[in-house]
């Protein structure tokens, strides 16, 4: 018998709230949490806004022992799998604890760290850094954090494909619930990438707006950087059934692809095949998707190519389709971006409410679909996809259905 | 002799392009020469550790950015006049 899979808990950290509540009614709202960045040495950016979560700080949540080992990208990752454990209300024998992991996408490392460590030895002159740079800074400590907290035994590891980093660790924890090499997984992305090397790294790409995220729109000037996690619990269906939980949403397929065409420039033709990889997979039309949680970086180059695939796979029933990017209100949260995206599908999903692309003010004929602009929708939203398109031209696609 | 800024902007362009300065032509354009988005964003960055400017590019709108690039003769204006203004 085909196994599925459903999302029995959801937690979420972004600049829009520091739970998912919050996370829902700013997605809802259409607020933004894109703002100033006060962060050290911030006058010396020529990019100084971005989606940072102000109000998320370590004291009051993690003890003096957690403190000095999590990174802010591990604060965020463990803040939002506490959360998702305890709405799915899991409680694991050693027997299911052996059968069940976590996979964190997360595209750079604990950069926060590794900023603070090069200030010390580098401007200031010192010789010696804290004791646990390397388990703070190593990308796979998310992970490893979540399976000490939630003492999760099964297969565990980090993803990293830039932007893409989340789809890929969700739709593999997928995969191995999916199989039966897991019973259940906890899945999704983090990422604290707002300090100031990341950010003059980007500046150097020259494809960061300095002004504000407007995805589609045709006066966008680029990208904005955000932060956060999103992680979900994923569940074999008959096993969250039969314990009674509270069902968000399936994930019924995934699809991959690679561009294998240029290091930054993305190729409709890679985002299209991993589109119709994931509906493959779902067993799906393309006429059952309801909504895209759109890649939408607000950069030049993906919007349009981006439409471009969509028209491509969806044909005449693309103009049935609303898309938005929610970027345009946490900001683009890198390797966490496609978990923050698949809660934004789960909402619209459970909810019935299409989350808006804020900040658009101009139509832009290369991005011709109904973006969501500005509102959010009232709409039943039967099956959703999310995608996400990397850097080095890794893409990423999930299908969700409504429970 | 041509003057310095131009040749150090020619130098800069034609290393990008894989071409020797000799056979970079001031009206060429940038398509034309082969270079794509990532090369224009290391010639911007050449310039600004060059001339010690900061050269006002973004690589979402070509079409009203403040740094016209449709031509190396375009650029160098351009850099003449960050230049001047740094003063």
């Amino acid at each position: 018998m085909t196994r599925r899979v459903v999302v029995t808990g959801l937690g979420v950290v972004s600049s829009l709230g520091l739970a998912r509540v919050e996370h829902f009614e700013g997605l809802k709202e259409g607020r933004s949490g894109i703002g100033p960045l006060t962060i050290t040495d911030a006058d010396r950016l020529s990019v100084k806004i971005g989606g940072y979560a102000d109000a998320f700080t370590p004291e009051g949540r993690f003890d003096r022992s957690d403190v000095s080992l999590f990174d802010r990208t591990t604060q965020m990752a463990v803040t939002a799998a506490d959360e998702a454990m305890a709405e799915a209300g899991v409680e694991l024998s050693e027997a299911e604890a052996v059968r069940s992991g976590v996979v964190i996408g997360t595209a750079l490392c604990g950069m926060e760290t590794v900023d603070s460590a090069y200030r010390t030895v580098f401007q200031e002159g010192k010789n010696r850094v804290h004791p646990f740079v390397v388990p703070r800074l190593m990308s796979n400590a998310g992970a490893s954090q979540i399976s000490m907290r939630h003492g999760l035994k099964g297969p565990s590891w980090t993803v990293s494909t830039a932007c893409s980093s989340a789809n890929h660790a969700i739709g593999q924890a997928f995969h191995m619930v999916k199989s039966g090499a897991s019973d259940l997984m906890v899945a999704g992305g983090a990422e604290a990438p707002l300090v100031f090397g990341v950010i003059k790294a980007w500046e150097g790409l020259r494809v960061m707006s300095r002004d504000n995220c407007r995805p589609f729109s045709k006066n966008r000037s680029g990208m904005v950087q955000g932060e956060g996690a999103a992680v979900l619990v994923l569940e074999e269906m008959g096993r969250a059934k039969a314990r009674g939980a509270t069902i968000w949403g399936e994930i019924c397929g995934f699809g991959m692809s690679a561009d294998a065409s240029d290091i930054v420039t993305p190729s409709q033709d890679g985002a299209a095949r991993a589109i119709n990889s994931a509906l493959t997979d779902a067993n799906m039309a393309a006429d059952e998707i309801r909504y895209i949680n759109a890649h939408g970086t607000a950069t030049a180059a993906n919007d349009k190519t981006e439409c471009a695939a969509i028209h491509q796979v969806f044909g005449p029933a693309a103009p049935k389709l609303s898309v938005s990017s929610t970027k345009s209100m946490h900001g683009h949260a890198i390797g966490a971006a496609g978990a923050l995206e698949a809660a934004a599908c789960l909402m619209a999903m459970s909810e019935s409410v299409i989350p808006p692309t804020i900040n658009f003010d101009e139509p832009d004929p290369d991005c011709n679909l109904d973006i969501t602009p500005n509102e959010a929708r009232d709409a039943d939203v039967s099956a959703a996809l999310s995608n996400s398109f990397a850097f080095g031209g890794l893409n990423a696609v999930l299908a969700f259905r409504k429970a | 002799m041509g003057d310095t800024t131009e040749e150090q902007v020619i130098a800069i362009v034609a290393e990008q392009a894989m071409l020797s300065a000799s056979e970079v032509k001031l009206d060429d354009n940038p398509e034309d020469m082969g270079l794509d988005s990532l090369a224009l964003v290391e010639i911007v960055f050449s310039i600004e550790e060059t001339f010690d400017v900061s050269v006002p590019f973004n690589a979402n709108d070509l079409a009203s950015s403040e740094f016209d690039i449709s031509s190396v003769g375009k650029i160098v204006e351009a850099v003449k006049a960050l230049v001047a203004a740094k003063g």
